[in-house]
């Protein structure tokens, strides 16, 4: 058994878990329209391979990554999570913080629901972990925590040495519970995901599934369908916990460096729901087409988990739940670290976790100005200086941010839950660090754009030498030599012109 | 005794005398490391808006004292701040005699009405523009910088700029506001 140790800094907000962690998970209703973004992942889009009018079945891939091979590149590919008929291939709004639109495939659903044909791979122990992982890369998985990395590529071991294995059912942020739920019902098919991965990882010497200690039911399912053969931890409520270089520091007292991966150390962290998402892919052949999402908040009748189907409009689920009057915000993900929503048309994506719609019961607090009181500093998990950071941020000095490690701050919303003026410090940071990225991008735009222009005036310079030395030449040329030339001149203008003709 | 320090002196001084004229020569720095300094700063759109015939004569002329740094329209107030901050000067708004400040847009040629006259290719500073005589042309979006060049010298206005549309990709995390 490992003793965990805590790491430096974290809070403990209120937890609100235990509005929506009662129930059992409820099927999502199949409603009337899917609508799925291209990108619903991190990294690169998709491209249909569906066309409108096209009849669909549950599972099909609509659209794949580029070349249809997506085992190298960080992309995976999008099903259809209902039977029916594509009906528009068009940009719609997704859930993004921009509130814009992006491209989606929208499918009109048959109400049948029926599946394409399955295969799983029931005797993987047999087959070679190259054959399992292109299968998960085939059935779209991607992390379920949130961050919607695609599991394929963190199942690589190419370049590293994997020899321990985290699974993540801490779930740290608030009102969040459907990793807790998931655990309390199927510990089964997490379990038996976990060995899916350590096949496919191959050489895993430790495996650990983390559970904070605010779920002791959760604790004790997995415990009991562990039977021993995989280490089950209890770790401490302090949030962020979840995040996975805190739960890498409290398992294994490794610490990890700047843009330095888990991978480099030979661990590897995944989602107790990916888990699982891989155990239905490979053992049942089904790819990932519903997930489940939390959804809670104050504006909510009945605050539930529900097993939604990718691609619901988020008002069809709200209303499964009962809705309230008054709703004044829709925050996708927890309440640290997730986003406002402008209106509840868009559809549930396979990083969309949780849904916190909540009525305004009191105003906003007002915006202070920062006392320097430190607070800020004593909880930040990584021991950056938000307060530094903040000055620079105001300043848009972005040189000093990115001197400040701004890059790796990982957003957690810590020091803006502390700061006793509500400074929304985490506003700030993301807005650095997509100005600094905007400017690198540009910079290596202006870099590309320089060497053209270097090259033109190079090219118009060397063709002006070029026509200087042919007028030079043809000053030495005698006359007789020179109706000569002109004369071959004509006779080639002329063949060109008679074959260009007769073509 | 004298004669010895004298000696020895004379010595060192002729020995890092001759290093250091090594030095000059070996180190030599080609060109004029501020003028790179500046042209690395300046967007390189070589729009010539300044009055200078791109970025690099815009910053030699800076280096030499004939150009202001605010001169600069597609860099705007934050390129004349990191300019100011290189070369130890008062930052100040953008001259508007070369132009305002504003986001950068994209050249299209209208199909329906391109000539083919060439003329647009051959002000093109980055060769973002195809086309051949009589063949109608086209912008090739990503290389184009939005100087602004080509539009004057269409015969048949069928050049315009836009807007570039903003993707959920392209979209940038707003500065916060007050509540």
């Amino acid at each position: 058994m490992t003793q965990p140790c805590l790491f430096q800094g974290g809070i403990k907000p209120d937890e609100h878990k235990s509005l929506s962690n009662q129930t059992p998970i409820v099927q999502g209703k199949l409603p009337p329209l899917l609508i799925l973004p291209l990108l619903q992942h991190i990294g690169a889009p998709t491209e249909p391979i569906v066309k409108v009018g096209e009849q669909v079945l549950k599972g099909q891939i609509i659209a794949h990554c580029n070349g249809k091979d997506c085992r190298f590149i960080i992309s995976t590919p999008i099903h259809a999570s209902s039977s029916g008929t594509v009906i528009a291939i068009e940009p719609r709004a997704v859930p993004h913080p921009s509130g814009l639109t992006a491209p989606c495939i929208v499918i009109k659903t048959d109400g049948q629901d029926k599946w394409i044909e399955r295969l799983p791979l029931t005797h993987y122990s047999d087959l070679t972990h190259d054959v399992v992982r292109n299968h998960i890369a085939n059935a779209g998985i991607v992390g379920l925590g949130g961050a919607g990395f695609p599991t394929h590529i963190k199942l690589t071991h190419d370049s590293y040495f994997i020899d321990t294995l985290i699974i993540n059912g801490v779930e740290c942020e608030p009102y969040i519970t459907c990793n807790d739920r998931l655990m309390r019902e199927h510990p089964d098919e997490i379990i038996a995901g976990i060995q899916i991965l350590m096949h496919v990882l191959g050489g895993v010497k430790r495996c650990v599934i983390a559970v904070e200690d605010n779920k002791q039911e959760a604790y004790l399912a997995l415990l009991e369908a562990a039977k021993e053969q995989v280490e089950v931890v209890q770790v401490p409520t302090q949030y962020p916990m979840g995040d996975e270089c805190q739960l890498i520091q409290v398992l294994t007292g490794k610490e990890l460096g700047h843009n330095q991966l888990p991978a480099s150390i030979g661990i590897v962290v995944h989602n107790v729901e990916t888990t699982r998402a891989v155990y239905r892919a490979v053992q049942l052949g089904q790819p990932l087409v519903s997930r489940i999402v939390t959804i809670t908040g104050n504006a909510i009748e009945k605050p539930q988990n529900l097993e939604v189907l990718l691609g619901t409009p988020m008002h069809i689920v709200i209303d499964q739940c009962g809705r309230q009057d008054g709703i004044e915000r829709l925050i996708m993900g927890g309440p640290m670290m997730g986003f406002a929503l402008p209106n509840d048309e868009m559809p549930i994506i396979k990083t969309t976790n949780c849904l916190i719609l909540s009525r305004a019961d009191e105003l906003p607090p007002l915006q202070m100005p920062c006392i320097r009181c430190g607070a800020c500093v004593q909880v930040c998990p990584i021991n950056l200086l938000p307060q530094q950071l903040y000055w620079y941020a105001k300043a848009k000095d972005f040189k000093k941010a990115k001197d400040y490690h701004i890059f790796d701050c990982i957003e957690c919303g810590s020091c803006a839950y502390v700061c006793p003026s509500h400074i929304p410090l985490v506003a700030y940071y993301r807005y650095v660090k997509a100005e600094i990225r905007a400017n690198l991008h540009e910079h290596k735009k202006a870099e590309i754009v320089k060497r053209r222009y270097e090259f033109r005036t190079f090219r118009m310079k060397r063709d002006q030498a070029e026509k200087e030395a042919r007028f030079e030449r043809l000053k030495t040329v005698s006359k007789v030599d020179k109706e000569a030339i002109i004369k071959a001149a004509v006779k080639r203008a002329k063949e060109l012109k008679f074959n260009n003709t007769r073509n | 005794m004298m004669i010895a320090t004298v000696g020895m002196l004379g010595g060192l001084a002729l020995l890092f005398g001759l290093l250091l004229g090594y030095a000059t020569v070996r180190f030599k720095v080609e060109g004029d490391p501020v003028v790179e300094q500046i042209d690395a700063i300046l967007p390189q759109q070589q729009c010539g808006k300044c009055g200078y015939p791109g970025c690099r004569a815009y910053a030699k002329a800076i280096v030499k004292g004939e150009a202001d740094i605010n001169q600069c329209v597609p860099g705007g107030s934050l390129d004349i701040l990191t300019l100011a901050n290189l070369l130890d000067r008062t930052p100040k708004s953008l001259d508007i005699k070369y132009g305002v400040e504003g986001l950068q847009k994209l050249a299209v040629i209208d199909e329906s009405t391109c000539i083919g006259c060439l003329w647009c290719i051959q002000v093109c500073p980055v060769d973002a523009i195809l086309g051949a005589p009589k063949q109608m042309h086209t912008v090739i979006a990503q290389e184009c910088m939005g100087c602004e060049r080509c539009i004057a010298h269409c015969p048949v206005n069928s050049l315009s700029m836009i807007s570039i549309p903003l993707t959920a990709d392209t979209w940038k995390w707003p500065y916060p506001v007050l509540p």
